[in-house]
């Protein structure tokens, strides 16, 4: 298989190094541009099967507010936040919640929590 | 008498700013520190920020908005932070009262050191002046975003930009989670000003596309916004004819950057750097009117919250060292109450070492009138500190009293002073 480049810009932290990857289909073959060693872990996850954090929010009774901000325990694969955000618009929590509480369990078929950003004290 | 309350430290505004700035302050030995925020809990903006990317440089952690402020929203209160909520500060004076309105009326708070820490507000259309008619459907971004993620509802469907800042990135993404279309993101600048790992995932990810060097000619639409006339600019900002573009929508988001909230600084006689728009400041992150102390983006806009945080410790840290060095200093002095017979005492306060220097003459006035010989007597409970007699005492005429050096001791020793004005 042919040596191809792609060029991809790390976003583990806000420094966003621009990587140039290059790689042979999925086998990384050299990377250039990271400052450190968690751009070479981004690289290989980009290529292969890209994943995000997904924050979003729940409807919520009997709170303080009518939504609760919540986020995934662990990034998801990039192809299935649609469905995931597709699922948590079914879901309706009851307040009071404390921040961490689970409001899904093993979403998009993984084993990530979908959990609570924050407190929500009841009305 | 009542004595009023006194706080070391209050502290206006519990964003991440002023949430670390109380916790700082208490921990550096300030006693009664007392948050006053307008909004029914403590927070701030980083409630509706619920992205994560907060607290990478802090912990080592990335933590959505509301987390980050959690975290220090349970540390405040632990530590015995006091808070006024639904509290609106009016006016802050350079001698440090607060006047705040509340629901149940107005309260006249006093404290030893001030924090400001309002944090910033959004560049308007106005203050851009965007041609065009003024239909509804122009929004701030971080208005939308409170919309959005907190009060749950969607400010429209079509979307249009303008500028790639942090929050208009991440408001594209936030509203394309919600079902929206958003058509374009304008930046009149050469360069992303936001932070490229948001490129990446919040317009990258979605295929929103950006076009640099670009603005918005004009607003199109009657009642409601109907599109926006892109254009491009060259390096003056001037438009480049023959290059505009009509962008049918029905909202543009305006993400043209934050200034810094100083309107109740200037109230209190703080200077203000027309180059930040925020406060001039010592390394203390104290202004030029002692006691007052800023913490965060009211200073200066920030990048990241964990460096608002640390800028809230520092300005928490001086704060209480100012407060505890003015109690040092109350410490060292001795109320002068009036007792028997006396109307009004001058000096009220005496310095328990002012007898190192001079003797002290205390100056007053009598209620009723004495027509025979009567003893003037500082007293310290009933141990009389300095006694003077006289040959009659009358309302209308001045008595006099010096302390003498040789009551050092004695005034040393004491922790309230009274004068007294009796028959001997």
């Amino acid at each position: 298989m042919a040596k191809e480049t792609t060029e991809l810009i790390c976003i583990t932290c806000p420094m966003g190094c621009t990587l140039d990857v290059t790689h042979e289909g999925d086998t990384i073959v050299d990377i250039e541009g990271n400052t450190c060693k968690r751009g070479e872990d981004y690289a290989k996850e980009e290529l292969t099967n890209p994943q995000r954090m997904v924050t979003t929010t729940v409807r919520v009774a009997g709170g303080l507010h009518p939504l609760m901000p919540v986020y995934t325990s662990a990034p998801i694969p990039k192809a299935r936040i649609f469905d995931l955000l597709a699922d948590i618009r079914k879901v309706e929590i009851q307040a009071p919640i404390r921040v961490g509480d689970v409001v899904l369990e093993d979403v998009v078929d993984t084993d990530v929590d979908v959990l609570a950003s924050r407190d929500m004290p009841a009305t | 008498m009542m004595t009023k309350k006194k706080w070391d430290v209050i502290v206006i505004g519990s964003g991440p700013g002023g949430l670390a700035a109380a916790i700082e302050a208490k921990k550096s030995g300030a006693q009664d520190v007392l948050i006053v925020e307008r909004d029914v809990e403590l927070g701030g903006i980083l409630l509706q920020c619920i992205h994560n990317g907060f607290g990478l440089e802090l912990f080592g952690e990335d933590m959505p908005g509301p987390t980050y402020a959690q975290t220090f929203i349970d540390e405040a209160l632990e530590l015995g932070v006091e808070t006024r909520l639904d509290t609106m500060v009016m006016d802050v004076t350079p001698m440090r009262q607060v006047y705040v309105t509340k629901r149940d009326g107005f309260e006249e708070l006093e404290a030893r050191a001030v924090v400001l820490a309002m944090g910033c507000r959004e560049r308007t259309r106005p203050q851009i002046r965007i041609p065009g008619t003024r239909p509804a459907g122009v929004y701030m971004a971080g208005l939308a975003q409170q919309f959005v993620n907190i009060e749950g509802w969607m400010p429209g469907e079509r979307f249009v930009i303008l500028g790639s800042g942090d929050i208009g990135m991440i408001m594209a993404r936030r509203l394309t989670f919600e079902g929206a279309k958003v058509e374009r993101v304008l930046e009149v600048m050469p360069y992303l000003t936001g932070l490229m790992r948001n490129y990446v995932q919040c317009l990258l990810d979605f295929d929103i596309p950006l076009e640099l060097e670009h603005t918005v000619g004009r607003i199109i639409g009657h009642d409601r916004v109907e599109a926006v006339e892109a254009v491009q600019v060259d390096k003056d900002w001037k438009a480049v004819p023959g290059s505009e573009e009509i962008i049918p929508c029905d909202t543009l988001l305006l993400s043209v950057g934050l200034i810094p909230e100083n309107e109740l600084s200037r109230r209190a006689g703080v200077a203000i750097d027309p180059v930040t728009g925020g406060p001039y400041v010592n390394e203390d992150m104290e202004t030029n009117i002692p006691g007052i102390f800023a913490a965060g983006n009211v200073v200066h806009v920030y990048d990241l919250v964990d460096w608002v945080t640390e800028a809230g410790y520092v300005a928490g840290c001086g704060a209480a060292k100012f407060a505890i060095e003015q109690r040092k200093h109350i410490d060292r002095e001795l109320p002068v109450d009036t007792g028997e017979n006396v109307h009004h005492v001058i000096p009220h306060r005496l310095r328990k070492d002012a007898l190192v220097e001079r003797d002290v003459q205390l100056q007053m006035r009598v209620t009723r009138p004495i027509e025979e010989r009567v003893s003037v007597e500082l007293v310290d409970g009933q141990e009389v500190v300095a006694r003077q007699g006289a040959r009659y005492a009358r309302p209308g005429e001045m008595v006099t009293l010096t302390v003498p050096q040789k009551a050092y001791d004695a005034v040393n020793k004491a922790e309230r002073l009274s004068v007294r004005v009796r028959e001997r």
